[in-house]
């Protein structure tokens, strides 16, 4: 049992790394702000959030105020705050970065500002008058979360149907824990529940009607949130059939009117449960009782390496560990004294940083090319650093050793040499991409391009009547603030297929349309 | 090194800054401490009849993240016994001979109260007297301070009174709360002032409280308006203090207060007129440390511009102050934006298009990159664009030269 380090220590190892401004801080730095007009930041930001407003309102103590420009154009704007690349988004585009290599901190002042409303319970935003229509949303993740309060201000009665037991998608499950907690998701997930929207747990969709709601077949292939990892599922599932748990939550029934007999999360007493009962619903019941559903399902499990002794004990993905990490039960988590991270991008950033500030003494970044090919950003790459993670570069796997556990990752050189090494490690962690959710989506009939990415035409509807998608599930892969406008701009769209009225939210634009810019920029 | 030594009106100082008489004068511990930190002279803060004062006394405006851009007070003069003062004052100029050592005064409107207190302040011993006829909140509504100065025949008259028992140099200080300066000041020459200093606190009330609901300062749920000063205040001081310098009846020294904070600041002063300067908020805001760097900064700016004594620049800038109607009107400057020092932060396209003349337009380049350019046949040259810019050297203002010869209005108009 590796040895962790004491508890308070890894408390501290875990307390946000960019701690919430004082209000001292919030002034001088908000009142730095040049103003500027037809700003370089608003422009990077993928939502096009209007920070010298939000700014603006800071430095006048209208924090109520700049909460609302922020959330106006992303409704998930208090998780960007925390875990946005604002290197290379706001900051690395503002002005005062030019000018004296300081850019303005949008990024702690958005949290300062919407921490105000997320801890304070203020309302910003009021659900519209009911229009008659509903639509059915299919993760609870950052595109869901968005496109949700955006129909919710509509009038729409929006249903967001989540395979986990809390909401929040990677938002609740996959930020590295020193960036932001569940607790943290949650009070945003609270906001978007505050405008009437009605948020099932543990509740996956599938593909069709099977006889016992439980198809073993629809599992391992798609996850219904944005946060799936497919090992927790398994346990989820073999752990169902708790009797007086499911009696309260009723019988399933496709012909069910209404959902009210699944069970609804109450972010604010949710307690992670491994022990949460799996519910199912169809896709189809879905399409037919909703006027349109959004798709913002994600990615699917972490992609595997293909080699011998991938199934031993103390290999685990990166998703799955990061998962685990975030349950804050530091005994449990899973460790050992030397572990071997497979991957260079941002979540082999998360998993290194995370199993060095548990308390393993040697953790190793694995990836089969150098340094200057890594898909981390350079701060993440820095910050990995600094927690003294060793990386070994042009090493590709090639199998992991061990008897029963592991105790060994074997590598081939990638120097032209092929010569073969081991790495002694107990714990194998791989975060080299997900899956993308090709078989799902053709599972439901809809089509996917040659990368199993689900197809959207120029109005963000997918290839079935009054179906959309948004998120990860369409791009392959981004960032959480992308996925936010992903959904804004759904649920425009949606709106103007269902009402033929067209309107346009904060940070929109003329965007309705797939614009030639986005398809560009899409190079999974 | 450049020589700093002033002789103002006759009373020598070993440089240009003197105390204001305030809050930071207003006891001999604090004009010693004043005079060690390097303070040329100091103006004592207000003799008189001992007043009552209240609590609280001072409020502040801030700009952004920036403290006390503005201060208003409404204490009064001295609370302290005329006794008391009188011997500190006598003590302070034998420990401090070389330093410049001159007392405000403020009585009521009697001719033999008046010369009491000019006798008494000369038997402690100070260099010169000041004559308040500034203060604009509470001593004004029993009759003195600016209730004196805002009326001409009032200033004359008790500057009369003063110079005829007073043997030693008599500064009056002027209010800025009138419509004209010119006046107090032509009536303070006319009593026979050896010179003037200003300006005085202007009538201010410096916001309210949001909460409350009372306006600051706060006293029992009340608030009274009252002088306000600090660096806002230095462009209506410089205005006041360049008119009277161009006005050839003030044919005296003038003092220059208002704002005063830096070397700079005292420098402008200088130039436009003032034989030397008083400063108080920026001590109230920093102590008397910040001495040091108006010494220092202004001997390294008279050095550099090889000027060996800052006697020389008094004045040095006044031909250049004149009446709108005397400018030439066929002078023409346009703006330049340098692009590669542009920050794109937009603010001289905003400026323009919202505040002035429509003629900078954010244009797409060949690179795809948009900068702000200008329509050189539109722009005024009002220099909007060229000071909310935030990119040193990005906007210049060229000058357009047509060969016209120059023309006033004044000149056009007959």
């Amino acid at each position: 049992m590796t040895k962790k380090l004491p508890k308070d220590q890894i408390e501290k190892n875990f307390s946000p790394i960019d701690p919430l401004m004082t209000k001292a801080e919030a002034k001088v730095e908000s009142n730095r702000c040049l103003f500027c007009y037809d700003a370089p930041c608003t422009r990077a930001c993928p939502t096009h959030i209007d920070v010298p407003s939000f700014i603006r309102k800071i430095a006048t103590d209208n924090l109520k105020g700049a909460a609302r420009v922020i959330f106006d154009a992303n409704p998930i704007g208090s998780t960007c705050a925390r875990v946005c690349p604002v290197e290379a988004l706001c900051e690395g585009a503002c002005v005062e970065k030019t000018l004296v290599e300081k850019p303005i901190e949008i990024g702690r002042l958005q949290r300062y500002a919407t921490e105000h409303v997320t801890t304070s319970g203020k309302h910003i935003f009021e659900a519209g008058e009911p229009n008659g229509m509903s639509v059915a949303i299919v993760g609870s993740g950052p595109a869901g979360l968005s496109c949700a309060t955006y129909l919710a201000r509509l009038g729409y009665k929006v249903t967001i149907y989540e395979k986990k037991p809390l909401a929040g998608g990677l938002d609740t499950y996959g930020m590295a824990e020193y960036k932001m907690t569940q607790k943290d998701s949650l009070a945003e997930v609270a906001l978007v529940e505050s405008l009437g929207v009605e948020i099932v747990v543990n509740t996956a969709v599938a593909a069709e009607e099977t006889g016992d709601r439980r198809p073993e077949t629809g599992i391992g292939t798609w996850s219904a949130s944005d946060g799936h990892r497919g090992s927790q599922e398994s346990e989820i599932r073999n752990q169902d059939g708790d009797a007086a748990q499911s009696s309260v939550l009723g019988p399933q029934s496709s012909s069910a009117p209404h959902h009210s007999s699944l069970i609804t999360h109450h972010s604010e007493d949710a307690q992670y449960s491994a022990l949460s009962t799996q519910h199912f619903v169809s896709f189809e019941d879905l399409c037919e009782r909703a006027d349109a559903v959004f798709l913002g399902i994600g990615l699917g499990d972490t992609n595997d390496l293909n080699i011998p002794g991938e199934d031993l004990e103390g290999v685990i993905d990166a998703l799955s560990f990061i998962e685990r990490v975030k349950t804050r039960d530091w005994e449990s988590a899973p460790l050992a004294d030397t572990v071997a991270v497979i991957g260079a991008g941002n979540t082999a950033i998360d998993a290194v940083t995370q199993a060095k500030r548990l308390g393993a003494k040697k953790v190793m970044m694995v990836y089969r090319r150098g340094r200057e090919h890594i898909s981390a950003y350079d701060y993440e790459y820095d910050l990995a650093k600094k927690d003294g993670i060793e990386f070994v570069w042009h090493a590709s796997p090639v199998g992991i050793e061990g008897n029963g556990r592991v105790e060994a990752l074997r590598c081939r050189r990638n120097d032209g040499s092929d010569e073969e090494y081991t790495i002694p490690c107990g714990m194998v962690i791989k975060a080299i991409g997900q899956q993308k959710q090709g078989a799902f989506f053709g599972s439901i009939g809809l089509e996917t391009d040659e990368k199993g990415r689900v197809k959207i035409d120029i109005n963000r509807m997918t290839s079935r009547e009054n179906v959309f998608a948004g998120g990860d599930c369409v791009n392959g892969g981004k960032e959480a603030v992308d996925a936010s406008q992903a959904g804004k701009l759904a649920a425009m769209a949606i709106h103007e297929k269902l009402t033929g009225e067209t309107v346009s939210f904060a940070g929109a634009g003329g965007l309705l349309r797939i614009s030639r810019r986005e398809e560009r920029e899409d190079t999974d | 090194m450049a020589d700093l030594t002033t002789n103002f009106a006759g009373i020598p100082s070993p440089n240009p800054f003197w105390l204001a008489s305030a809050p930071p004068t207003n006891m001999g511990s604090m004009v010693e401490r004043a005079f060690d930190a390097g303070w040329g002279g100091a103006v004592w803060k207000t003799l008189g009849e001992p007043i009552r004062n209240v609590s609280s006394r001072l409020a502040a405006i801030d700009h952004g993240a920036q403290r006390m851009i503005g201060l208003n007070n409404i204490e009064l003069i001295t609370d302290r016994p005329l006794d008391v003062n009188l011997k500190e004052i006598y003590d302070c100029k034998k420990k401090y001979p070389k330093n410049a050592l001159v007392v405000s005064l403020m009585v009521e409107s009697n001719r033999e109260a008046w010369h009491e207190i000019v006798k008494q302040a000369e038997g402690a011993g100070a260099d010169g007297l000041e004559l308040n006829f500034g203060c604009p909140h509470g001593m004004s509504e029993r009759g003195m301070g600016a209730a004196m100065g805002q009326v001409p025949e009032y200033t004359c008259m008790v500057t009369e009174w003063v110079k005829e028992v007073a043997t030693v140099p008599v500064i009056v200080k002027l209010t800025p709360n009138v419509t004209d300066i010119n006046y107090p000041a032509e009536a303070a020459v006319k009593g026979g002032a050896d010179a003037l200093s200003l300006i005085n606190t202007i009538n201010s009330v410096m916001g309210v409280d949001l909460d409350s609901m009372v306006p600051h300062p706060n006293v029992n749920g009340k608030a009274a308006h009252g002088g306000y000063c600090g660096p806002a205040v230095k462009p209506i001081a410089l205005n006041m203090v360049s008119e009277l310098a161009r006005n050839e009846k003030v044919n005296i020294p003038i003092s220059g207060i208002g704002g005063i904070s830096t070397w700079q600041d005292a420098a402008e002063f200088l130039l436009l007129g003032a034989g030397n300067v008083q400063v108080c908020t920026a001590v109230m805001h920093y102590g008397y440390r910040i001495v040091e760097d108006l010494i220092d900064g202004l001997n390294n700016y008279l050095d550099e511009k090889g000027i060996a004594s800052v006697s020389e620049i008094v004045g040095r800038s006044v031909p250049r102050v004149t009446d709108w109607g005397n400018l030439d009107l066929n002078y023409e400057v346009v703006a330049r934006i340098d692009h590669s020092k542009c920050v794109q932060c937009n603010l001289c396209h905003i400026a323009c298009e919202d505040g002035a003349h429509q003629c900078i337009d954010l244009v797409k380049q060949d690179d795809g990159r948009v900068f702000p350019v200008v329509d050189e046949e539109e722009c005024v040259g009002c220099n909007l664009c060229y000071l909310v810019c935030p990119a040193p050297d990005c906007i210049s203002m060229v000058r357009i030269d047509d060969g016209k010869e120059p023309v006033s209005w004044r000149e056009l108009n007959g």
